[in-house]
């Protein structure tokens, strides 16, 4: 009996050290399979370079690429910032005024649609080459997800729980801070992880279009200069970026939305 | 707990409302309840004329959507009347009072907060003093067999105790009546039948005004002091009882005579073809 049972613990620790360690070795995996193509096939470098040529790229241009990394991470949180301080007062402001809702919300609605990217050049032509129209790009595309998702959550607040605050004449002030705000938050975060993800993207097009520094403007010279380890550097940070930016969100979101399980 | 003990309460001494018999709590003339949608109007409920005097533990019965819960829901506050007139401790209704509880069928506690935090809710929204609010709010989890979850979130706890933080909830504040829009209705049979002894338990020591709605006849029977059996929509009310069995209820008080003669005279009632 107890034999079985540490057989089963055992067999359950495995499954579990599998399970987890299974991404990363799958990473790694693909890693080598990556260098030892490259090599095998003698791949051109400016074509596809191997991992280690990369690894080596990323060394020789370190201070530039944290440079330029800083300037990407720093338009994406600005810009993200920017669009959470104008988008929530407006939420609220259509959640709770008819007359907003009716005429102003439609009118947004039908923005959203217009592929804000497309805008980028249009934006650069008006603000010039500074940081400036790129943080505009990035609020941009930040402003929509955030703002739907906070009139939705305002919103979803269940009929009981607004009969049950009726029921004690709790003042609009009161259930809007004890019931709105907590029902509308998990929303609210559900639009802020797909806006930081939309920021980075914001960033890297806007820099794309005209820029002197970020990432985006990186990769564009590197790859027309043939300096592909460079770009690839520079993609696979971009990359780290967008995940740590992700995931600061979500962590922020588990500090406050405690009770969704 | 027991009653002398709970006298000795010093926030709730004052709270027990030992009101003479005479003066209505509620009472309802006349009232019809009609909701209107699009093209097509519902006629809900009435007319309907009722009297609950303070004190009494009022059961109403009626079948799926005869308007019962319009019924505590209009006494609440939380409808208007389309015709008639309700009047509460005497004056025309106008809208909630703080005065009224109500204990919903699902439970309504807010996800976010601990079962202590739910059962503050009153206070806060009135303003009560803290300190007095806590007191009661802690005495209460003690007496529903609450007081080891009270830091407890809802979503850790069982149906029973969902209701039961509730019924705490809808006691906070001290209200003068007791509004129950069929509060067991979401819990297994079991949790349900112990939740209405313990309810009648509870209601012993407590008495308040007092209006349950439910489908059971049994439970209906075994709480209250008065049942009224509704009609098929638009609900009136077609049977007006006392019920006449002796306090405190229990276990045992299904096996009375009086009782079974009771619940069996309001299942004629009910699935007769003539009510429906």
């Amino acid at each position: 009996m107890a034999g079985t049972m540490a057989g089963t613990t055992a067999g359950n620790v495995a499954r579990l050290v599998s399970q987890r360690a299974a991404t990363p070795l799958i990473y790694l995996a693909l890693v080598v399979v990556w260098e030892a193509a490259v090599r095998f096939f003698a791949v051109p470098g400016w074509m596809l370079p191997a991992p280690s040529a990369i690894l080596a790229a990323a060394a020789d241009w370190a201070p530039d690429l944290w440079h330029h990394s800083l300037v990407t991470l720093g338009e994406s949180v600005i810009g993200f910032l920017l669009a959470l301080a104008t988008s929530l007062p407006l939420a609220i402001l259509i959640a709770f005024t008819a007359t907003l809702r009716r005429v102003l919300y439609p009118v947004l609605l039908g923005l959203q649609s217009v592929p804000k990217v497309a805008l980028a050049p249009l934006v650069i032509l008006w603000l010039g080459i500074g940081s400036l129209p790129k943080i505009v790009i990035v609020i941009l595309v930040c402003f929509f997800p955030i703002l739907v998702n906070a009139v939705a959550g305002f919103e979803a607040v269940p009929r009981a729980m607004l009969d049950l605050m009726y029921s004690m004449r709790a003042s609009r002030t009161v259930i809007f801070r004890r019931l709105r705000i907590p029902i509308a938050l998990p929303h609210l975060f559900t639009g802020c992880k797909v806006a930081i993800t939309f920021a980075v993207i914001g960033a890297v097009i806007s820099e794309f279009v005209a820029a002197q520094d970020g990432l985006g403007y990186l990769i564009m010279i590197s790859s027309a200069q043939s300096r592909t380890p460079l770009a690839f550097a520079a993609i696979i940070l971009l990359t780290l970026i967008s995940i740590v930016l992700f995931y600061g969100v979500e962590l922020i979101e588990r500090r406050f939305v405690t009770w969704t399980p | 707990m027991k009653p002398d003990a709970l006298a000795a309460s010093p926030v709730v001494a004052a709270a027990i409302d030992r009101t003479r018999p005479s003066a209505p709590v509620v009472e309802l003339k006349g009232v019809t309840k009609t909701f209107s949608a699009d093209s097509h109007t519902v006629h809900a409920l009435g007319p309907v004329d009722l009297a609950i005097e303070a004190g009494t533990f009022v059961s109403v019965v009626g079948p799926s959507g005869c308007g019962k819960s319009t019924l505590l829901r209009l006494i609440a506050g939380l409808e208007t009347p389309t015709q008639g007139s309700l009047l509460r401790g005497g004056a025309a209704l106008d809208g909630p009072s703080r005065e009224v509880g109500i204990v919903f069928q699902d439970h309504v506690l807010f996800p976010w907060a601990t079962v202590l935090d739910n059962v503050l809710l009153p206070a806060e929204v009135m303003a009560l003093p803290r300190g007095q609010a806590l007191e009661r709010a802690r005495w209460l989890l003690e007496l529903t067999g609450l007081k080891d979850f009270a830091g407890h979130r809802p979503h850790m706890l069982s149906g029973g105790m969902k209701q039961r933080t509730a019924f705490c909830r809808a006691m906070l504040a001290d209200p003068k009546v007791l509004l129950l829009d069929e509060p067991f209705a979401a819990l297994d049979a079991l949790t349900r039948e112990e939740l209405s002894l313990e309810l009648s338990r509870l209601w012993q020591d407590l008495r308040r005004t007092a209006l349950l709605i439910t489908h059971s006849i049994d439970e209906a029977v075994l709480l209250g002091d008065r049942l009224i059996l509704m009609s098929q929509r638009p609900g009136r009310i077609r049977l007006d009882v006392p019920i006449d069995l002796p306090r405190p209820r229990d276990v045992n008080t299904e096996k009375h005579p009086r009782f079974i003669e009771l619940r069996q005279m309001a299942r004629e009632f009910l699935f007769s073809p003539a009510s429906a």
